[in-house]
């Protein structure tokens, strides 16, 4: 096999750049997390990154004599590595195997720990609890995601159009990505004060009696949705103006002289090109929104009546509250389990629907 | 012996999982401290839920006669309020970073002592250490297999605190002793005004108020072997009928609370509630209030019932000050100077067996009928204790809350709360 970064045309997900220099810059920005992710117009490609870099690393040399070559090239790549490689491992994967090894025990955190073997797993496998709350988390996700995607898109079109105080806009719908959840949840949560609220009050005006929000079990959950698609939209609408931006003009201007429709220019040229931001989008979100905890915890706390019990939120209450640390671990691990094949999944239906062209 | 592979594992997991989150939990506040100050001082942690935010002054005054008495030892507070104390006390004994001497409630003391993490405190007993000074009962309340692990501290009780200006203005007779669910219903009703915002009663729907309507309803909470629970019965259903009907007639709801905190202290302490079931520990905190109150045992049904909350303080087993930690943990809780400052502060009550420091609690003039906390004594209501305490108190609260809230019928709840415990007793 010919290496694949030598000719751009055989990996539909290779980059431009070739030579060890950019391979190894590609390597550790496509490792150590959301870097090259970021970088405008390059957003769909960051998955390449990281299959490209393991297929690198991996690969069998090709000749004898480039093996001393290949050693120093290994040892390069370590050294860059080792800034992320360090907190990933005292910070991710040591808890991660102690955590492990705490779900096999029954454990309250101050007394010493008593083996239990697969009992915490298979507890909560039978536990109404548990099922509730893997179900709220996928009530979250099935509203959070399409309100999040469509908003973010619609809001990446329009601002992707020439008008004045464009960057403005964009700078504002940004800002409550990078504002602490908690205060976020506290200022949504007094917007929805069923008995002091902005959004009640304001609803009284125009004659509407207002819900209870996240007072009221039917509606705490939307009112959770609300909140977190209102802080996330700046940060899905920058990726997508990112995979707008990508597009060529000419495509569009090419549609138009054969007498395209803004509806068929958008459906037919700007979706499928756009789909490798998309599918950035939606792993992301989904992943975050199996991982929903913040404002929950500072919302609602799980009630009303456990109406918005999300898994972490449960694996918090389990730890801090029960004592339960072994069987939070066990949870913890279950939730692993179903985002990593909820994201196995994805990578592979992505290759019918995602369009790298 | 154990496994070495199995120790290092372990630790790496305690260490990491717990401490960490202990220390980004904390604020960092449980995890500082020096261990001793310049000049061969000792440092003694002192870490508390029932000082802050009333009586930090009062805790003070404490601390300096104490540090006066032992000039080598040194004391610093650490304060948490109590919805949050417990998991910080978790946090920090799993992580290492326990504070010498801590605050421990009846509730939680036997999860701590049958742990292991507290010190036997009659290791560390000074030559001058009097034992006589407890009152008896409470002193065997915290012991837990003939060791004492904790030292009684203070003991409060729940009474009825009334507005007099609002009954007064409604013409309502004001209660008594002798008062039953009935006469208390019928005087909320009158009192409540809700084009002012008046309500007439408050009481909360939670697992504290309902195994104490339970008694006041003749209902015992749990087999007397502890098995399983009794409360799923007819007086268990009066007694939650009871503190439920209130919700949204005589007391707000829980949309109208909002999640606000302290909601009803500020609805008693704006002159808007006319009655209000709460603890003696509210005193101090209506010092000011531009309006007339007073206290009375609680209505009953058919019998009388109050609760008593009981608070000790403990040293942690890991201490590198014990003997400091427990001459400490004994001033704080049987000194005069703590007893006379818990009196003249109305901080709880101390559980001394000296009859005539408790008779000075007395004689503050407010609120007139001080003799009602004592009264309140004579008839009480301990909480139900399990291992799995802290999701008893949620499944019964939660099942309430949401007969409250009219989802479910009063005995659809208590059915699902009795299961919920059954289970947890097994």
């Amino acid at each position: 096999m010919s290496d694949p970064m030598s000719d751009p045309t055989s990996d539909p997900m290779s980059g431009p750049m070739s030579g060890p220099g950019a391979r190894s810059a590609e390597a550790v920005s496509g490792r150590s997390g959301r870097s090259a992710e970021a970088v405008p117009g390059r957003s769909g490609r960051s998955a390449g990154a990281v299959a490209l870099a393991e297929r690198e690393v991996t690969a069998p040399p090709t000749r004898p004599a480039h093996k001393r070559k290949r050693l120093r090239y290994a040892g390069t790549v370590a050294f860059f590595l080792l800034p992320s490689a360090i907190p990933l491992t005292l910070y991710t994967l040591i808890p991660m195997v102690g955590s492990l090894w705490a779900s096999l025990h029954e454990w309250n955190l101050i007394t010493p720990m008593r083996w239990i073997g697969l009992g915490n797993y298979s507890e909560l496998l039978a536990a109404p609890e548990t099922r509730a709350a893997f179900g709220h988390t996928l009530y979250f996700i099935a509203g959070y995601l399409p309100l999040v995607y469509c908003g973010g898109l619609g809001l990446a079109l329009l601002l992707n159009r020439a008008m004045a105080g464009r960057d403005l806009f964009r700078a504002i719908y940004f800002l409550p990505v990078i504002t602490s959840w908690v205060v976020v949840a506290l200022m949504w949560k007094w917007l929805l004060n069923p008995a002091s609220g902005v959004v009640d009050w304001a609803l009284g005006l125009a004659g509407v009696d207002g819900p209870g929000w996240w007072t009221d079990p039917d509606w705490a959950m939307p009112s959770i949705i609300l909140a977190s698609a209102w802080k996330d939209l700046g940060f899905v609408m920058i990726i997508l103006l990112a995979g707008l931006q990508a597009i060529p003009k000419e495509f569009h201007e090419a549609a138009t002289v054969d007498g395209a429709g803004a509806w068929q220019r958008f459906r037919h040229i700007t979706l499928p090109l756009l789909s490798p931001s998309t599918f950035f989008v939606v792993v992301i979100s989904l992943i975050n929104g199996f991982q929903v905890f913040d404002q929950i915890h500072v919302m609602t706390g799980g009630g009303p009546a456990g109406a918005t019990q999300s898994v972490v939120e449960l694996i918090y209450n389990l730890t801090f509250r029960y004592g339960r640390a072994g069987a939070a671990s066990a949870l913890s691990w279950l939730l692993f389990a179903v985002v990593l094949i909820v994201t196995l999944v994805q990578v592979r239906a992505q290759r019918r629907w995602v369009n790298y062209g | 012996m154990q496994h070495p592979m199995k120790n290092t594992v372990k630790t790496a997991a305690v260490a990491l999982v717990a401490g960490l989150l202990a220390a980004a939990c904390s604020q960092g506040s449980a995890t500082k401290g020096a261990e001793s100050t310049p000049g061969g001082k000792v440092t003694v942690r002192y870490f508390t839920f029932s000082a802050a935010p009333d009586h930090v002054k009062d805790l003070d005054t404490i601390v300096a006669a104490f540090e006066k008495a032992n000039p080598s030892v040194d004391v610093v507070v650490e304060t948490a309020p109590y919805d949050q104390y417990f998991t910080k006390l978790q946090t920090s004994i799993a992580g290492g970073t326990a504070a010498d001497t801590f605050e421990l409630n009846y509730e939680n003391f036997v999860t701590y002592a049958s742990a292991g993490s507290l010190l036997d405190l009659g290791t560390v007993r000074g030559d001058g250490d009097d034992d006589a000074a407890y009152a008896a009962e409470s002193l065997a309340a915290f012991k837990h297999d003939g060791k004492q692990y904790a030292l009684p501290e203070s003991f409060s009780t729940v009474v009825l605190l009334y507005n007099k200006d609002l009954f007064a203005k409604a013409g309502v007779a004001e209660p008594t002793a002798d008062w039953t669910w009935a006469e208390e219903q019928a005087a909320a009703a009158k009192l409540t005004d809700k084009k002012k915002g008046v309500f007439g009663d408050f009481q909360p729907v939670t697992f504290f108020e309902f195994y104490k309507a339970l008694k006041q309803a003749g209902g015992e909470f749990m087999a007397p072997d502890g098995s399983k629970t009794t409360f799923n019965s007819p007086a268990g259903v009066k007694a939650a009928t009871w503190l439920v009907g209130k919700v949204g007639k005589t007391m707000p709801t829980e949309a109208q609370i909002g999640g606000t905190a302290d909601y009803d202290t500020n609805l008693f302490k704006s002159g808007k509630l006319a009655m209000w079931h709460n603890g003696i520990w509210q005193f101090a905190g209506l010092k000011d209030v531009p309006f007339n109150w007073d206290v009375v045992v609680e209505p009953g049904d058919s019998a009388k019932a109050s609760a008593v909350f009981h608070n000790s303080v403990a040293a942690a087993a890991a201490t590198k000050h014990p003997k400091e930690a427990g001459a400490w943990a004994r001033f704080l809780t049987s000194s005069s100077v703590a007893a006379q400052t818990r009196i003249a502060s109305s901080w709880e009550l101390p559980p001394v067996s000296d009859q005539a420091v408790l008779a000075g609690y007395l004689k503050d003039p407010k609120p007139a009928n001080r003799q009602a906390v004592f009264d309140s004594l004579n008839a009480i209501a301990l909480p139900p204790v399990i291992v799995r305490q802290q999701e008893m108190q949620d499944a019964v609260t939660e099942a309430l809350s949401n007969a409250a809230a009219g989802r479910v019928t009063v005995e659809e709840a208590l059915k699902t709360a009795a299961d919920k415990v059954d289970g947890l007793l097994g």
